[in-house]
């Protein structure tokens, strides 16, 4: 590999340039730079502001979403506030969960939650990071409204057939993250070791928090 | 509804295949796609609204709607809005496009 050899515009963000190894770059890779190149030249952004973003894209993990389940576990007067406006109870922890309304829907042992967006991919980004590809997915928009049961067969959730499931259709404007049910056998277990459980596809609703003997 | 009413991006209800679950990482161009994006929207700037942007992907129509990928969509209209903003123009656009297309080119004979 050689250097970088050759000095581009300090004013251009964090120059991206596709690896040699990948496929030819694409068409909308070349408008996605050309886009973000205009705007720093015309100082619509600057770099520092667009490094800045990409940091803050990366450093939103699940880990949000389960410090937030792991503390209305524990704490009851929290999971009211939680149930009642998340962003606000988000930012009692410290947690940016940003300016688009969330609203958390608890899932009980009668009750299974699981969140979809049918027309887009709305998501609880702030709370959980970029959505993983299969909730962009064609498959999982068109069918876990209409079969939810048997969507959620395929990520290996069994839910009972005593058990009711509801799916929340998300928007642009109303987002939703799940409360899931604190599994049996957790009872001694502290804030961070509860949180530690609480998995990414378990705030979506796919799957359900398993106590540690059974994880 | 009778189906030839549906746009392509409205899928709730639909039959599909099984979901593929395939965990796969952003690649970084989506990422910045993803933070030039936000950039545009936020309060600063206030470019455009969420709403607008899925406006603009739904309007790509059927063909493009399924053949992009979720951030070529994306990055779609959001040119396409800069550009009825008046923020940027299409001949900015094509200029830059090219310049950066040659500019890839020569560093990838460089690293032959």
């Amino acid at each position: 590999m050689t250097d970088h050899n050759h000095d581009h515009d300090h004013e251009q963000p964090h120059p991206y340039q596709p690896d040699i190894e990948d496929a030819p770059f694409t068409h909308y890779q070349v408008m996605a730079e050309a886009v973000i190149e205009l705007l720093t030249e015309k100082n619509v952004v600057t770099a520092d502001e667009f490094r800045a973003q990409l940091e803050m894209t990366d450093s939103k993990t699940p880990a949000n979403g389960a410090k937030l389940v792991a503390k209305a576990w524990t704490d009851p007067a929290f999971k009211e506030r939680l149930m009642a406006n998340v962003n606000d109870a988000a930012e009692e922890l410290g947690i940016d969960a940003g300016h688009i309304p969330l609203r958390c829907v608890e899932s009980t042992p009668d009750l299974h939650n699981v969140i979809v967006c049918t027309l887009c991919s709305c998501y609880p980004r702030m709370l959980i990071g970029l959505p993983p590809g299969w909730y962009k997915s064609r498959a999982y928009r068109a069918r876990t409204v209409k079969e939810p049961r048997t969507v959620l067969r395929e990520f290996g959730t069994e839910i009972a057939d005593n058990v009711e499931v509801r799916v929340h259709d998300s928007t642009a404007d109303l987002r939703y993250m799940v409360l899931p049910n604190r599994p049996d056998g957790t009872e001694g277990l502290s804030e961070a070791e509860l949180a530690a459980l609480v998995t990414r596809d378990s705030l979506i609703g796919v799957s359900v928090v398993k106590a540690p003997e059974e994880a | 509804m009778s189906e030839h009413l549906r746009r392509p991006h409205d899928l709730g209800g639909l039959d599909d295949d099984a979901v593929d679950r395939g965990e796969h990482d952003h690649e970084p161009w989506e990422k910045r796609v993803d933070s030039i994006m936000r950039l545009c929207s936020d309060k600063k700037r206030h470019l455009l609204t969420v709403d607008e942007m899925r406006r603009g992907i739904e309007d790509l129509g059927p063909g493009a709607y399924d053949d992009l990928s979720y951030y070529e969509r994306w990055i779609s209209s959001l040119a396409n809005n800069l550009i009825a903003k008046d923020v940027i123009s299409i001949d900015d656009l094509g200029r830059k496009m090219t310049e950066i297309e040659a500019r890839w080119e020569a560093d990838r004979e460089a690293e032959k």
